[in-house]
C-alpha cells in the first residue's frame, strides 16, 4: 500500500481525535473535581449537536461561528444541571449518582426522539465537501477545522485552570476538599462552575462533530461509552490525558480499519483500553491512587 | 325416599353450580374466539419496521408503503386490514419481543421487518405461535430455508438478488459498451452484508463477469465515519465500487468519495440506500449516477401507476421505491389470501397465502407466487440509475423506462 495512505489515515486519525479528546475532557474535568461519573455525557453532546444542526437549518449560521454561544449555553445548562438535580447527589452513595445520571441520559434520548425523530441530521456548510491537498496528502477541511477548534478550546481551558483565580480554586477543590471548604472557597458554586465547563467543553466537542458526523438522537450512548475509553486510556481526573487518549484512539480505530478490517476498528479501541488496564490501571498519564 | 330423590335431583348445590359456571364459561372462552376467527371484520394486522435506531430511515420509508395501502387495496376488491403498528428499534432482540408482544395482543399475522437478522427473529416467534409472517423485506437465504410452515417472503434471497444483479450488470455493460476491469467490494457486516459476502463467491463465477474483485471491506453499518474504509478501497485503484450497503453508510460513503477526491467509473450497489429519497434529498446533486441492482418495480405495470399517484398525494417528492413496494405488497399478500381464506384462522390464512397467485402486482417479475419453502421464487431485480433526483430503471429490458448514464461523472465537477 502507498506510503500517502497511511499518511492520509494517519492525519485523519489524529484529527478526528482531537475531537473524541475534547469531549473527553469534559468527563475528565467534571470526575476529576466533583468526583461524579458523568454516565449522561454523550447524550449532553448530542443536545449540543441538535442546537448546531438547528441554528444552520433554521438560520444557516455555520457550527464553527456558533461553537463558543453554544458552549456557553451548554455551560449554563450543566451549571444549573449540577446545582439543581446533581448538588444533593454528591454525597450519596455510587450507585445512587450512577442512577441518577442514566436516568438523565435516556431521558435525553427520548427527549431528542420526540422532538427531531429517529432520521439523521446533518449540517450542510459550504466547506462539507472540501479537502486540502498537499502534495499526495488530503486533509478533509471539516476535520481539520474541527481539529483546531478542538486544540484552540483545550489549550483555553489549560489556560484557565492555570492562571485564573476561578481556575485554581477550581483545582484547589478538587485536590483538598476539605482545605477548600476551610479556607471558605464556596465548594458547591464551584462544582456547578466545573460542571458547567464539562458540559461547555463537550458542547463545543459536539458542535465540531456535527462537521464529521450525522447526528442522530441515538448517538449519544455511543459516544458516552468512547469517552470513557479514553478516558480511563488516558487516565481518569487528567486533562491532558484526556486530549491523548482522544488522539491514541483516533489513531487506532484509523489504522485498524487500514490495517486489519474496517469491522474491528471498535475492538482495537477496547484492546487498547485493556491493555492500558493491565499494565498501567491508572492510565496513560492518571496518578496512582493508593 | 321418592321426594327426597326428586328434590336432590332438581336442586342445585352451590358447588354444581360454581362447576357449571366454570364449564360455561370455559365453553364461553373457547366458543367466541372461534366465532370472532370466522368474523367478517378486518384482518388484523401487526407490521414490525425498524422505526427508530440506526435503520430508522429504511423503516420509516416502509411505513410510507402501509400509509398509502389502504384505498388501494380496497379498488381491488379486497377486504380492510386494521394495522398494529410496532417498532424494533433496529435490535433483533427487540424484534423477537415485539413480534410476541403483537401476537399475544391480537395480531392475526405479522409483517416485516425490513432487516434479515430482525426478520430472522420474528420468523422464529411467528412459527412457535402459528402465526403466518409475510416478509416485506429480508435477504437472508436462511429464513426459508428452515422448512417453517407459516413464514412467506415476497422479496428475493440474496442468491436470487446477486444472481440477478450480475445478469442486470452485464445488460448494462452490453448496452454502455464498456465494463469495469476490477472493483473494489464494500459491504456492511450485518446479517444482509454477510449473507450477500458469501453469496457472491459462490455465485459470481457462474456469470463470467468481466472483472475481478481487487479488495473486500467490511464495516459496521452504524459507522460514523467511513474515511478509512475509502482510503483503502481508494489505495487498490479499482475501477468501480461493487457495494452491499444501507442508507447512513452509503451517505457517508459519498461524501468520502467527494472528500478524497476520488470518481470510480461507476458505483455499483447491490443494496439498499443508494436510490433511498434521504440519499437522493441530502447530497442533491451528489447523489446522481450509482446504479442500483436492487429488488424494484416495474413502472410500465398498471398498480406501479396507482402506487406512484397515492405516494405522490400522500408524500409529495418522494420518489415511489424498493421500500414501499414490496412493503405494499406484503399487505396486498394478506388482503388477497384473508380474502380467499374467508377467515383469520392461521392455518386457514397461511394455506391460502401459500396457494397465492397474483398477476396485477407492482414488483419486477411475473406476479407473486410462492413455493413451498415460502419464498416468491419469481420475483426480479432491476437495474436502476440516479438521474436528477429521480429512479430511471435501466433493465430488465420488459420493465425499462431510460438508457443508462456512463462512466460517473467527476464528483469535483459538479458545481
Amino acid at each position: 500500500m502507498p506510503f500517502d495512505v497511511y499518511l492520509n489515515v494517519a492525519v485523519a486519525g489524529v484529527l478526528t481525535g482531537l475531537v473524541y479528546g475534547l469531549m473527553a475532557l469534559g468527563l475528565s474535568v467534571i470526575f476529576g473535581v466533583v468526583r461524579v461519573v458523568n454516565f449522561a455525557h454523550g447524550e449532553m453532546m448530542s443536545i449540543a449537536m441538535y442546537l448546531a444542526v438547528v441554528l444552520f437549518s433554521a438560520f444557516h449560521l455555520d457550527p464553527l461561528v456558533m461553537l463558543v454561544p453554544i458552549a456557553a449555553v451548554m455551560f449554563v445548562f450543566g451549571y444549573v444541571l449540577q446545582a439543581g438535580l446533581i448538588n444533593p447527589f454528591i454525597t450519596r452513595p455510587e450507585h445512587s449518582q450512577f442512577l441518577l445520571l442514566v436516568a438523565l441520559a435516556i431521558i435525553i434520548v427520548n427527549a431528542l426522539l420526540i422532538i427531531f425523530g429517529p432520521d439523521a441530521r446533518t449540517v450542510q456548510t459550504s466547506y462539507a465537501y472540501d479537502s486540502f491537498q498537499v502534495g499526495r496528502l488530503i486533509v478533509d477541511a471539516s476535520k481539520l477545522y474541527a481539529g483546531a477548534a478542538a486544540i484552540l478550546f483545550a489549550a483555553l481551558l489549560f489556560a484557565f485552570f492555570r492562571y485564573s483565580l476561578v481556575g485554581k480554586s477550581v483545582r484547589a477543590c478538587a485536590d483538598n476538599y476539605t482545605g477548600a471548604l476551610v479556607v471558605g472557597l464556596n465548594v458547591n458554586r464551584l462544582y456547578a462552575l466545573t460542571f458547567g465547563i464539562g458540559a461547555a467543553c463537550v458542547g463545543a466537542a459536539g458542535v465540531m462533530m456535527t462537521l464529521i458526523v450525522d447526528v442522530t438522537p441515538i448517538i449519544g450512548p455511543t459516544y458516552t461509552l468512547l469517552a470513557f475509553v479514553i478516558v480511563i486510556t488516558g487516565g481518569l481526573g487528567s486533562m491532558p490525558g484526556a486530549l491523548i487518549g482522544g488522539v491514541l484512539i483516533g489513531l487506532t480505530e484509523a489504522f485498524a480499519g487500514l490495517l486489519f478490517t474496517p469491522s474491528a476498528k471498535s475492538m482495537f479501541a477496547f484492546g487498547i483500553l485493556v491493555v492500558v488496564l493491565l499494565f498501567r490501571p491508572q492510565g496513560i498519564l492518571g496518578k496512582r491512587t493508593a | 325416599m321418592t321426594r327426597k330423590s326428586r328434590s336432590n335431583s332438581a336442586r342445585v348445590s352451590r358447588r354444581t353450580f360454581s362447576a357449571g359456571i366454570g364449564a360455561a364459561g370455559l365453553a364461553a372462552g373457547i366458543a367466541p374466539f372461534n366465532v370472532a376467527r370466522a368474523q367478517s371484520g378486518p384482518l388484523k394486522v401487526g407490521v414490525l419496521l425498524p422505526r427508530s435506531g440506526f435503520e430508522a430511515g429504511i423503516g420509516q420509508d416502509c411505513q410510507r408503503g402501509v400509509d398509502i395501502a389502504a384505498p388501494i387495496l380496497k379498488s381491488l376488491g379486497l377486504p380492510d386490514l386494521a394495522i398494529i403498528n410496532g417498532d424494533t428499534e433496529s435490535s433483533v432482540e427487540t424484534a423477537r419481543s415485539r413480534a410476541a408482544q403483537m401476537i399475544s395482543d391480537g395480531a392475526q399475522l405479522l409483517i416485516g421487518a425490513s432487516d434479515s437478522g430482525q426478520t430472522t427473529a420474528i420468523a422464529q416467534v411467528a412459527e412457535q405461535n402459528g402465526v403466518p409472517l409475510v416478509i416485506n423485506i429480508a435477504a437472508a437465504p436462511e429464513i426459508t430455508d428452515q422448512g417453517y410452515k407459516f413464514v412467506f417472503r415476497n422479496f428475493p434471497t440474496a442468491k436470487m438478488i446477486l444472481g440477478d444483479a450480475f445478469e442486470n450488470q452485464k445488460q448494462v455493460f452490453n448496452i454502455v459498451g464498456a465494463a469495469p476491469k476490477t472493483v473494489v467490494f464494500m459491504h456492511v457486516n450485518d446479517t444482509f452484508g454477510t449473507a450477500m459476502s458469501k453469496g457472491i463467491n459462490f455465485v459470481m463465477p457462474k456469470f463470467n463477469m468481466p472483472y475481478t474483485i481487487a479488495d473486500e471491506i467490511a464495516y459496521d453499518p452504524a459507522a460514523r465515519d467511513l474515511s478509512v474504509e475509502v482510503a483503502k478501497a481508494k489505495a487498490s485503484n479499482p475501477d468501480a465500487l461493487l457495494l452491499v450497503s444501507r442508507l447512513n453508510d452509503a451517505m457517508l460513503i459519498t461524501r468520502e468519495l467527494v472528500k478524497q477526491r476520488w470518481t470510480p467509473q461507476a458505483i455499483l450497489s447491490m443494496g439498499p440506500g443508494w436510490y433511498e429519497d434521504q440519499y437522493l434529498k441530502t447530497l442533491g446533486k451528489l447523489s446522481d449516477g450509482p446504479l442500483s441492482f436492487v429488488p424494484w418495480y416495474d413502472p410500465n405495470k398498471p398498480l406501479s401507476k396507482k402506487l406512484e399517484d397515492a405516494l405522490a398525494a400522500a408524500y409529495p417528492g418522494i420518489n415511489l421505491n424498493t421500500n414501499h413496494v414490496f412493503t405494499f405488497e406484503a399487505l396486498l399478500v394478506a388482503a388477497d389470501a384473508y380474502k380467499r381464506a374467508g377467515s383469520a384462522d392461521p392455518k386457514a390464512l397461511a394455506d391460502a397465502i401459500r396457494a397465492t397467485n397474483i398477476t396485477d402486482n407492482v414488483s419486477i417479475g411475473p406476479g407473486i407466487q410462492f413455493d413451498a419453502t415460502g419464498q416468491n421464487a419469481k420475483v426480479k431485480n432491476g437495474a436502476v440509475q440516479n438521474r436528477g433526483g429521480k429512479i430511471v430503471v435501466l433493465s430488465p429490458p420488459s420493465a425499462s423506462n431510460a438508457k443508462p448514464e456512463w462512466p460517473l461523472t467527476s464528483y469535483q465537477s459538479r458545481a
